[in-house]
């Protein structure tokens, strides 16, 4: 008798393949019995727009695609899974730049588009309870006959939805006066992957329990599916300014952004934007920005008539003082948008320049920003590609976009270990890896950098805490410690030896 | 000016080694929140020598401070560079550290404007009940790598483990500020704060008591000076008002003993004593322990475990704030008077 053939070890992982497949087939099978058609998007072609989120270099096709319509199916999808041991990956509208929506071969990508109403408008609360679905300026548009609106505004709000807000703890344009979404959400509801709905907070300022509102902020998915989020509605100031100033010296430009945050004053925005992305912006706008200039800074102020006219001279000031060649003000909404149009088009207009950009989002502090985009520009040089700097200068919210083109063998990683730098460099100065972007799977290999090994069991520790079994957005967000012992560079805390206990994951 | 972050270390090791419970103390000024007395089995954690303010970069409106530093202490150093704490930390007793301010999580009468204690917790370093340092969150602004460890130590009385130091937020002291008092009946004060809150006002205060409204105004002086003309009202810079309010200093609050209840601000009015804060998002209320109406909590003993234990009688939240202090602290090290079902509260 011949024994059979198999090769050693591969017997197990056969029979678990056939395992999971005759479990696919059953959960398929409920699926389609929980959800309506149109819910369930099983077909290649449907699965296609789903490969990717904003991060578009990382592509998987999902096994299906559910998009429950109502808080039952969501719970049902979420149950089923659950029986089933299949992985969900939740996601918003798919503008995330970290691949935190990158679905799985073998798990279900739980699309939450359909779950797009406004609930409730509570006007004398200034709040509103909304689906996590709904776009992020559909909110600001629903309350502005009330002269209200919801300040986060990350650039891609026309798409992204407020459930991705949460999940990333997005900012935008203004968060440096209005705060990042952490500060501006009231209360969630979030059903966690045992099923559970937690209801934290509501309209008024304290929840009466551990901060988890915060904790929820920014996670990435890994702790419960968002399905109900109360925003604070903030009165829209009467007044608004905004001030260009052109800089012949990207020093003297990010020396002034130091210079009016130790002045006290807070602006609304101020955003910078280097020659390359000026000229970029330019070309494809035509904002009227001075295509000469190293460096433009733009600043929105707004408030009160008179605190914004007396904000406008200091601001003015400090520009001259930090020799800007030239300062616009725009008093009037269109003028105003003019200025904005420039920044607004940046991304696009540097997406012109290369076939392929990689957008960094580091945090600094901001009395680094000179040196440390002296120290970028030097490493472009080095690395042979270009980088364009538009970015949350206030916030010192860096967003260099290195420019490369894919089908050219190596370019790819050559801007990746070149992006890698600049995030080593950011957590060098004070900051780090991602300031709003999120971690996903694109920064797991530098969250290596940033945190140590007990941190890291910590996170792992607190995720097990909402889902034990490790089923919701698997590999997102947290690096396991075999990737950090892959990548070599896991923080070093006092000599310790790094990975004793790699077995533990 | 001591950095007493490797003995705190030590003294949680060798806790846990021991197998015994400690109890985190900054000045104890909060104490009362906790629990009527202290037990004679606990080891008390004191980090009231862990003190100094290790960074502060007023440029960066950020400051990095040792847990054991008194709030006072730090209030003056910002003070001279004409900067603030945002959310205005009590001072009970004239004492806290800002390990207990954090901690505690009680913001000032800023609330609804200048937000919360966390909203101004940029990082932390703890140890947590593995007797492990770890630091979380950083000095900058943004920062969305891991999950936000640090401003969920807010509010979180200790549990999860000791604060060594942590990097918060400041604002610019405002250029100017106003206090109105306006005589308004209850109704008609809380009438005018849903108003005003729809409205672009420089507002940040607002609380009725005894048939009084008093409203801060803060920020550049025009801009004060029109607000101000608008509120109406008996006027001054500061009439110690806000101070009285914030460390509960008021004649209200030194009476039989008091409770509060957070609601959504426009929410009904109930009882005719309430004191209404917050713009109307907090209430309180004069009651003697045993006679704490229904919605409300006791501001004293017990207020503490509520929240973290109870999660304002929230079941599954609560469930998931066990699973979360298992998560950093298994064997119970810290606090366990605010967490424990065996430990009497
Ligand atoms: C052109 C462009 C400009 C951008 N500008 C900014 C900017 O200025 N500021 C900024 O911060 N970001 C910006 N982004 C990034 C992105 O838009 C934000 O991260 C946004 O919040 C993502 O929302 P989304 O609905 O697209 O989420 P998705 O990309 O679908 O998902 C993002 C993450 O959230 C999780 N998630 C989504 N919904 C839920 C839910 N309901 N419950 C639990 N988890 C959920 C997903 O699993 C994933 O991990 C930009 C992106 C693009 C493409
Ligand atoms: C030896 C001793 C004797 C005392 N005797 C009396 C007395 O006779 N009468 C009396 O009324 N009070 C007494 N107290 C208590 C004390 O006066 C106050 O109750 C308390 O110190 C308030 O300090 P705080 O304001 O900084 O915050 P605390 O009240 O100390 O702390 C508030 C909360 O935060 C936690 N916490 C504080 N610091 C940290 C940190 N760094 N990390 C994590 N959690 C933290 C605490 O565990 C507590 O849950 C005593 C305290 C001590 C240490």
């Amino acid at each position: 008798m011949s024994e059979p053939r198999q090769q050693p070890g591969t017997g197990q992982p056969d029979l678990e393949e056939r395992g999971a497949a005759r479990t696919r087939k059953r959960a398929l099978k409920r699926l389609q019995s929980l959800l309506p058609e149109h819910c369930l998007l099983t077909r290649p072609a449907a699965l296609k727009p789903y490969e990717t989120d904003g991060l578009t270099a990382i592509r998987e096709r999902p096994w299906v695609v559910a998009l429950p319509e109502t808080e039952a199916m969501l719970a049902g999808v979420i149950q089923i899974c659950r029986e089933e041991g299949i992985a969900v990956v939740p996601r918003g509208a798919g503008t995330g730049l970290s691949g935190g929506a990158r679905p799985l071969a073998d798990g279900v990508l739980l699309g939450l588009s359909k779950l797009d109403r406004i609930l409730e408008i509570d006007l004398s609360n200034r709040a509103a309870r909304v689906q996590p679905g709904v776009r992020n300026l559909a909110i600001s548009e629903a309350v502005a006959e009330h002269g209200l609106y919801y300040a986060p505004d990350p650039s891609s709000q026309i798409a992204c939805s407020i459930g991705g807000n949460v999940a990333e703890n997005s900012g935008g344009v203004h968060c440096l006066k209005y705060g990042l979404t952490v500060h501006n959400i009231l209360g969630l509801t979030v059903l966690t992957f045992a099923g559970d709905r937690l209801e934290i907070g509501g309209p008024g300022n304290d929840p009466e329990c551990l901060d988890l509102l915060a904790l929820y902020c920014g996670s990435e998915g890994l702790l419960g599916v968002v399905t109900e989020v109360w925003v604070r509605l903030l009165p829209v100031p009467p007044e608004r300014r905004v001030l260009l100033g052109a800089f012949p010296a990207v020093a003297g430009a990010a020396d002034a952004v130091a210079a009016i945050i130790r002045s006290g004053l807070v602006p609304a925005g101020l955003e910078m934007m280097d020659r390359l992305a000026v000229q970029a912006a330019e070309a494809f706008v035509h904002a009227g920005y001075p295509s000469d200039a190293e460096a433009v800074l733009l600043c929105e102020l707004d408030g009160v008539a008179e605190e914004v006219a007396a904000d406008a001279r200091l601001v003015e000031r400090v520009f001259r003082d930090f020799g800007a060649s030239a300062v616009q003000t725009a008093e009037t909404t269109e003028e105003q948008a003019r200025l904005w149009l420039g920044r607004k088009a940046a991304f696009p207009a540097v997406g012109r320049l290369a076939p392929d950009y990689y957008c960094m989002d580091g945090t600094i502090p901001r009395a680094r920003l000179a040196e440390v985009l002296a120290r970028v520009s030097v490493l472009s040089e080095r690395y042979g590609l270009a980088v364009a700097n538009v970015f949350h200068a206030g916030d010192g919210n860096l967003h260099p976009l290195i420019l490369y083109d894919a089908n050219r063998p190596g370019e790819l990683e050559q801007a990746e270990a070149f992006g890698a730098e600049i995030l080593d460099l950011c957590v060098a100065v004070g900051g780090t890896v991602t300031g709003e972007h999120g971690v996903g799977v694109e920064k797991l290999g530098p969250m290596c950098g940033q945190f140590s090994e007990a941190e890291l069991n910590q996170f792992f520790r607190l995720k097990a805490a909402f889902d034990p079994r490790g089923l919701l957005n698997p590999g997102k967000a947290i690096p396991t410690l075999t990737r950090c012992a892959e990548v070599g560079g896991m923080h070093v805390h006092g000599g310790r030896l790094p990975f004793p206990n790699l077995e533990r994951f | 000016m001591t950095d007493r972050s490797d003995a705190l270390t030590e003294a949680v090791q060798n806790a846990r080694t021991a197998g015994q419970r400690v109890l985190i103390m900054g000045s104890g000024s909060k104490r009362f929140l906790t629990r009527a007395d202290t037990d004679p089995g606990d080891r008390i954690l004191s980090t009231e020598e862990h003190t100094g303010i290790e960074d502060y970069r007023k440029d960066e409106l950020v400051v990095t401070v040792r847990s054991g530093t008194p709030l006072r202490t730090l209030r003056q150093v910002l003070g001279r560079e004409g900067q603030m704490l945002a959310f205005e930390p009590p001072e009970f007793q004239g004492l806290g550290t800002v390990g207990g301010a954090v901690a505690a999580g009680l913001p000032g009468p800023g609330r609804p404007w200048r937000g919360s204690v966390r909203d101004s917790v940029l990082g932390v370093e703890m140890i947590n009940g593995y007797g492990e340092r770890l630091v979380f969150g950083g000095q900058v602004m943004k920062n969305v790598a891991g999950f936000d460890v640090s401003r969920l130590q807010s509010g979180a009385f200790g549990i999860f483990g000791v604060l060594l130091r942590v990097s918060l937020k400041v604002i610019p002291v405002p250029q100017t500020e106003r206090s109105c008092v306006l005589a308004l009946d209850r109704e008609a004060a809380h009438q005018w704060m849903i108003r005003m809150s729809a409205l672009p006002v420089p507002i940040t205060a607002a609380c009725w008591l005894d048939g009084q409204l008093h409203v801060r105004l803060s920020g550049a002086e025009p801009a004060v000076v029109r607000a101000a003309r608008h509120v109406g009202g008996e006027q001054s810079a500061d009439d110690g008002f806000w101070t009285a309010l914030r460390d509960q200093t008021l004649p209200f609050f030194r009476s039989i003993g008091v409770a509060c209840r957070y609601v959504p601000p426009a929410a009904a009015l109930l009882d005719t004593d309430e004191l209404i804060d917050w713009n109307g998002a907090r209430r309180w209320t004069q009651r003697s322990p045993d006679q704490v109406p229904a919605g409300y909590r006791r501001f004293g003993p017990g207020y503490a475990r509520d929240r973290c234990r109870d999660a304002g009688g929230n079941r599954a939240v609560a469930e998931y704030q066990h699973r979360l202090k298992q998560a950093f602290d298994p064997d119970s090290l810290f606090n366990a008077e605010l967490t424990d079902a065996d430990v009497a509260a």
